[in-house]
């Protein structure tokens, strides 16, 4: 591969253009033949975890994992507050209103400031 | 069936690993064996698994499993300028993202304020012009969770970013094929990422016309010399060389182009960063205006020594890393023994175009026993130079002050 990259530099990196003296044409050669792919993603498995987190787990699993929460720092409870008025402004996060103070409340308890 | 558990947990990795429905799943997966990094974070959670549960990947940090953040391992920065493909760091914000793509029905649509739409197939793309470039990507959030107050986001090492050989067709090329019309401001890129919840905002992002035409934005379909990993963007992205990710659109399928200003959330909300020298500002200052975050800046990494590494007294010290110069090249790098009180150059290694990495290395001695506090700083061509103090704004967007690494000399 390394070869490979600098014999193709070798004869193409060198048309030095002012202002583009990065951006080379390539050769025909370089380019992959693509094919049509399939993958699987993993499955998150996490819930949040507690006597206290049903709210939390009906509410803020729909669009990210757990982990988007749970690797967040501990924050204060005013922030955390904008965070999930933040999900349900800015990105139309279908929380039910009667959720949002055990929510918060889950959130301050475990991953507030102390 | 494979899972991954993302996230520090709440109660102790013991209980959540015996506990309930997901203890049991768990001893069937892979996960079981999962070992953890620490990362350099402000504050705890500092713990990350790492993952060879995703396609097409070797190991990574896992930051969040759906949608995947999956942070590139330092030590693979060590190895040379270009990111090998299947270690490249991955970033989505939706979850919806389609596990197949069919090369022969895809579509790139280019629409809007232009003479005539267009549907281009894989091979029409691919019949324009090729042209290949070097160049760094890297996350506008890239050491997030080194910022000082910590702040909301993803919570990134230094390891959201990677450099790639990039092969693909010029944007301005395609725009011309299109035929853009006069009085058009913007062009807005959209891939085939969708939000799980219809309402929520698409991810698309804008350039300057002048920008796209500029002749060095490209529509990349090749990485290192093969066809992107489909978590890369897969079978086309954007590359928007020495400007951060946000704009590197994965799966492009869509080009719009705009007769006014995109006023979309990830453009004017999302993604915008105090209009102040390094992007800067203090905790709780208000008045303050934001623009939408663009240009890199410089920044530059020891990757053969981690802090608290032991060095010997006697004879030289071979201390090596990678720098970049943002949408500058590099001009110098320098290394600091002493805590930045004194700098020599060093050494630079091939210069593969202004846009990538550069390796860089110095022979050190050191004068005496004892720890030492070594610094490296990077001054692009335009003489842009790294801070020596950190920057600060509420998403933790553009970290790129002097690196410190605490060796002892014994
Ligand atoms: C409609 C989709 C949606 C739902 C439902 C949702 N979120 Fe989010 N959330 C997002 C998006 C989009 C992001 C940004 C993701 C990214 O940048 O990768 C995000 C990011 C976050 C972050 C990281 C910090 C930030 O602001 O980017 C936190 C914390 C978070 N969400 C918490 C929650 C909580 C708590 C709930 C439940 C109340 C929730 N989310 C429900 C869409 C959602």
């Amino acid at each position: 591969m390394k070869n490979l990259l600098a014999r193709h530099c070798a004869r193409f990196c060198v048309v030095a253009i002012a202002g583009l003296a990065c951006l080379s044409e390539a050769s025909a050669g370089a380019v992959p033949k693509l094919t049509t792919i399939t993958v699987s993603l993993p499955d998150p498995l996490r819930q949040f975890q507690g006597a206290d987190a049903a709210a939390i787990n009906n509410n803020c699993l729909v669009c990210h994992s757990a982990g988007m929460v749970l690797n967040q720092p501990a924050m204060n409870k005013a922030t955390w507050t904008v965070e999930v008025n933040k999900m349900i402004n800015a990105f139309k996060a279908p929380v039910q209103k009667a959720d949002v103070p055990a929510i918060i409340a889950y959130l301050v308890k475990h991953k507030g400031t102390r | 069936m494979r899972s991954v558990q993302d996230g520090a947990p709440l109660i102790g990795r013991r209980a959540v690993l015996a506990g309930g429905a997901a203890g049991l799943a768990l001893a069937h997966s892979r996960a079981l064996a999962q070992t953890f990094v620490r990362l350099p974070l402000g504050s705890s959670p500092r713990a990350r698994a790492l993952t060879k549960d995703f396609p097409q990947k070797g190991e990574m940090i896992l930051q969040r499993s759906r949608p995947p953040l999956l942070e590139t391992p330092f030590a693979v920065f060590d190895k040379g300028v270009l990111t090998p493909n299947d270690r490249f760091y991955v970033r989505w914000h939706y979850s919806d993202i389609p596990t197949t793509v069919d090369v022969d029905s895809f579509r790139l649509k280019v629409h809007g304020h232009v003479e005539h739409e267009l549907s281009l197939s894989l091979s029409e793309l691919m019949a324009l012009p090729h042209v290949e470039m070097t160049a760094v990507n890297q996350c506008s959030g890239n050491s997030r969770g080194l910022f000082a107050p910590r702040v909301a986001g993803g919570e990134w090492g230094n390891g959201a970013m990677g450099n790639a050989r990039w092969t693909g067709v010029r944007l301005s090329d395609v725009l011309k094929k299109a035929g853009v019309k006069p009085g058009s401001v913007q062009v807005r890129m959209h891939g085939l990422e969708k939000p799980p919840v219809a309402a929520s905002p698409p991810f698309r992002k804008s350039l300057a016309l002048d920008h796209a035409m500029d002749g060095e934005v490209m529509i990349a379909f090749a990485m290192n010399g093969e066809a992107l990993p489909l978590l890369n963007g897969f079978p086309i992205r954007m590359v928007v060389p020495g400007w951060y990710a946000t704009y590197w659109v994965k799966m492009l399928s869509d080009l719009e182009v705009l007769d006014k200003p995109d006023t979309n959330f990830w453009m004017a909300t999302a993604y915008t960063i105090p209009d102040t020298p390094h992007a800067d500002m203090m905790p709780g200052q208000t008045g303050v205006k934001f623009v939408p975050i663009n240009k890199m800046v410089p920044r530059s990494f020891i990757t053969n020594l981690q802090s608290g590494a032991k060095l010997p007294r006697q004879g030289k010290s071979l201390i090596r890393g990678i720098a970049f110069g943002g949408d500058e090249g590099v001009k110098t790098v320098e290394l600091s023994l002493d805590g930045g009180r004194n700098w020599a150059a060093a050494r630079l290694g091939k210069d593969e175009g202004k846009f990538s990495f550069r390796r860089w290395e110095a022979d050190v001695t050191f004068p005496k026993p004892g720890d030492y506090m070594l610094q490296v700083r990077c001054t692009n061509t335009a003489g842009i130079v790294q801070p020596a103090v950190p920057n600060w704004n509420p998403a933790g967007f553009m970290r790129n002050v002097i690196e410190s690494t605490r060796v002892t000399v014994a």
